[in-house]
């Protein structure tokens, strides 16, 4: 299990080898998942003067193909939800002026995460502040989308060790302790 | 005489006109079962600004009650305020206040 030091300004996390390539495993899935039905969000290009206007445009802000609908995949869906309720049209026009930025920064977080993590071998990360505050949102996702992929209800009986889904479950409860100490550590730096 | 309104009749829909218009939007944050607790209540001081108790009342009436309304303005901010909330991972709405 990962091993977790409190310092003056934030906290050092020990991890091992399996513990560090599954967490780089799962925080890229759901980047990759981000990134479906639209490739991955594009960098604008270097010149866009060859480019005809409308191009251009489009190439910069991403308002290009056709407007983003709720996702089918439950995970994706939890991941980026409507902003209305009651209200498809209301809330088809909010997707289509947040979802891409939504995606993108989910996207970028989970990218920063994976710079953060240790490489192969597993080793100690340090995380001050500002990295936990980071790591927080894109952890947290992970969590959304293999919670949801379980169907975690709040109270949770503990899983049969015959049920396929126990093992997933395990690494479920090992990223909520991982959260819960994170949060400790942005909490007291929270007035 | 279609077409036109009596003048009491059309004092009436002005009225509900201009209470409809001063009725404020508001963000809803919704119960899940996968965001920690303690982690809503840091979202809600981080993106409004609330000391930690009221984030932690706030946290708690999502928690026992299914939802809460964490902020209360124009829809445009209304709107800002759920794509922050979404980026955090948790669950929000918007709504025409009832």
């Amino acid at each position: 299990m990962s091993t977790f030091t409190h310092t003056r300004d934030g906290v050092v996390v020990g991890f091992d080898e399996v513990e560090a390539s599954l967490l780089r495993h799962l925080v890229r899935e759901v980047r990759d998942l981000l990134d479906e039905g639209q490739g991955r969000p594009s960098e604008p290009p270097e010149s866009t003067a060859d480019l005809p206007d409308a191009a251009a445009l489009a190439a910069m802000t991403g308002l290009d193909g056709p407007d983003p609908t709720r996702p089918d995949d439950p995970v994706l869906a939890r991941l980026l939800p409507d902003g209305y309720r009651d209200d498809e049209e209301a809330a088809g026009e909010f997707r289509r002026f947040t979802e891409s930025s939504l995606r993108q920064e989910k996207w970028q977080a989970a990218t920063a995460m994976l710079a953060d993590l240790p490489g192969d071998g597993g080793n100690e990360v340090r995380l001050d502040t500002e990295t936990v505050a980071r790591w927080l949102t894109a952890l947290n996702d992970v969590r959304l989308a293999l919670g949801t992929r379980l169907d975690v209800a709040e109270e949770m009986p503990e899983p049969d060790p015959d049920d396929p889904d126990a093992p997933a479950y395990v690494v479920y409860l090992w990223l909520t302790e991982l959260q819960d100490v994170l949060v400790q550590v942005a909490a007291e730096a929270t007035p | 005489m279609s077409g036109t309104v009596a003048p009491d009749r059309a004092e009436q829909i002005e009225v509900i006109e201009v209470a409809d218009a001063a009725r404020p939007w508001v963000t809803i944050v919704w119960n899940d079962p996968i965001n920690l607790m303690s982690y809503v209540t840091l979202v809600f001081q981080k993106l409004f600004g609330y000391s930690r108790e009221k984030a932690t009342k706030l946290m708690l009436d999502v928690h026992e009650k299914g939802r809460a309304v964490v902020s209360t303005g124009s829809r445009e901010q209304m709107e800002h305020d759920v794509a922050r909330l979404h980026a955090h991972g948790l669950w929000a709405t918007l709504q025409h206040d009832t």
